[in-house]
């Protein structure tokens, strides 16, 4: 009797443990799927794009003929676009959050904005470039020029500002600010001093993976009306522009006319995926030094 | 109308130096305080008295605490709280709007239960206080935070390293580095919460030390758990009971020979 209870125990005893391997190997599968798709992806980009890319592509203007055409355009549009958003996005997100955290009463109007903030970081992004469409290229009569795609642009990545600058000044220990109001700091002087150069580190984390966001967006900008082919370099945030991730859409619509306009989209990737890389890279080095001082 | 009134309070004055009292710099009539439902602070009637250490004792939740961030409205940012009774300052009730808590707070000190030095140098530490108090020119405040580290027995130890971490002091040496910060600002008043109750002995004895050579400049109110330290430091104490005062009178009285049985059992260690 004992011994049929020893050899059920050490079958179930077995079966556990099959089972205990059977649950990681699946995990590590779901992990080694996401990691598989990237590096097809990676090496395709890099076999069909990396022999295009050389000085003259990084500074040329576009051509119609594939072996001259550059991106510098594309790289100015990106770099104009950015010029926008990156100041609009950090002043109204911060002063949003500024303003949520430390001034608003916590009551049902407080609540009610931080629920539809929290809600239009999850609006599709094409419905921020109709929005776009409609108050800042027509109704504001901008039309498609960097000021009207950067706007656009910071509304998109706005609620994601607020919300990651929101949790930095959250994230500011409560005896430092009462420090600083028993000394008879104002409220103004205690945020400027004390609250903003902590909370420092963690809002410009938050701004910079969402202005790598706003980089890699497309879609607001082929509603604004982005041109598909443009070669005079943009000069200022009143010029028209077009994008790195435009320039990848169009040349790969192309390649479906000549080949070689696949290689140009992927070298325009490899570009697109360092300066996304230079991007996060900051992020991290300032997340890093943040939590060295603490 | 302010003449008048000037000329008045210097009469009281007199009159109060021929009685050999000390002038109250804080007088409490009728506070009551409430968080929320919660009655936290019932009739408090009490003065803090000109240079002279008051403790404030009591069992935890009794409302110690609570009375001392009424002195500088600090109980004010709890949500929810609501008070009334006359709390004034050298004359002047704070409880109105007609004071500014920026101003009473430029005058009132307060070192908080555990060190809170600013994640900035010990000498921004020091210098925050006269600057935002609008003190721009760099040797005054070289001079503010070179007798302030002084007046709080620090000088020696940081004046090597000024310019380095405040987070880089123990625990201690933080203490009376926010004590110096507090008295940058020429206070006169210091409100400590509990300073020494996250210090070790030594350091406890050194911000004792301190409390009694800088009580000659300012007066102080503490609240503190440690009896002994009630009974070391102070002039007076009160004691506190469920949001009530049960006595208050010289230390010495309340130590060795209090009226009421409670504050008898407590100093007592009898319940507490």
């Amino acid at each position: 009797m004992e011994k049929v209870l020893e050899r059920k125990m050490s079958r179930r005893m077995n079966m556990r443990l099959l089972v205990n391997s059977v649950a990681k190997y699946i995990f590590l599968l779901a992990t080694l799927f996401g990691l598989v798709v990237l590096s097809v992806l990676i090496y395709r980009v890099f076999s069909e794009g990396f022999g295009w890319l050389n000085f003259d592509f990084i500074t040329g203007k576009l051509s119609t003929q594939p072996e001259r055409a550059g991106i510098m355009g594309a790289i100015l549009g990106t770099f104009w676009l950015m010029l926008v958003v990156a100041p609009v996005t950090m002043f109204l997100g911060v002063g949003t959050a500024i303003y949520l955290e430390l001034y608003a009463k916590k009551g049902r109007l407080q609540g009610f904005i931080q629920t539809n903030i929290s809600n239009l970081a999850g609006v599709p992004s094409i419905v921020y470039g109709i929005l776009g469409l409609t108050v800042f290229a027509r109704a504001m009569n901008f039309g498609n020029i960097v000021l009207a795609g950067g706007l656009t642009m910071s509304l998109l990545i706005l609620p994601i500002v607020i919300v990651a600058s929101q949790e930095a000044i959250r994230a500011v220990p409560n005896p430092l600010s009462e420090a600083s109001y028993g000394m008879g700091a104002t409220k103004w002087q205690t945020i400027k001093e004390i609250i903003l150069p902590v909370a420092l580190p963690g809002i410009l984390t938050g701004a910079i993976l969402s202005l790598s966001r706003a980089i890699g967006e497309t879609a607001p900008l082929v509603v604004i009306g982005i041109p598909a082919l443009l070669i005079p370099f943009p000069g200022g945030i009143l010029d028209k522009f077009t994008v790195l991730p435009m320039q990848i859409y169009y040349w790969t619509l192309d390649s479906s006319l000549t080949a070689e306009y696949a290689n140009l989209a992927a070298a325009t990737i490899i570009v697109l995926l360092v300066a996304l890389l230079l991007l996060n890279t900051t992020a991290i080095i300032i997340r890093n030094k943040f939590q060295q001082k603490h | 109308m302010t003449l008048m009134s000037e000329h008045k309070e210097a009469i009281q004055l007199r009159l109060m130096d021929n009685a050999n009292w000390r002038k109250p710099v804080y007088e409490t009539n009728g506070l009551n305080l409430w968080y929320g439902a919660t009655h936290a602070l019932k009739n408090i009637d009490l003065s803090i008295n000109e240079k002279e250490v008051t403790a404030i004792i009591g069992p935890s939740g009794c409302g110690k605490s609570t009375y001392l961030k009424t002195l500088n409205r600090m109980v004010e940012m709890v949500p929810d709280v609501s008070i009334s009774g006359h709390v004034t300052f050298k004359g002047k009730n704070i409880l109105g709007k007609a004071m500014p808590v920026e101003m009473l707070r430029s005058k009132v000190g307060m070192v908080f239960q555990k060190p809170n030095p600013f994640p900035k140098s010990i000498y921004e530490n020091v210098a925050f206080g006269p600057k935002i108090h609008g003190i721009r020119t760099k040797a005054m405040i070289d001079n503010i935070v070179e007798d302030s580290l002084r007046k709080a027995a620090l000088w020696d130890e940081v004046k090597d390293r000024l310019h380095k971490s405040a987070y880089g002091l123990s625990g201690g040496q933080q203490q009376r580095l926010c004590i110096a910060r507090c008295l940058a600002i020429d206070p006169e008043v210091i409100l400590m919460d509990e300073p020494t109750s996250a210090l070790d002995p030594v350091s406890t004895h050194k911000v004792e030390e301190l409390i009694n050579t800088i009580k000659n400049d300012v007066t102080i109110a503490i609240v503190t758990h440690n009896m002994q330290q009630a009974a070391r430091i102070s002039d007076r104490t009160a004691f506190f009971l469920n949001g009530e005062i049960i006595e208050c009178d010289q230390t010495s009285t309340i130590f060795n020979n209090p009226t009421d049985h409670l504050t008898n059992d407590y100093i007592n260690g009898r319940f507490g």
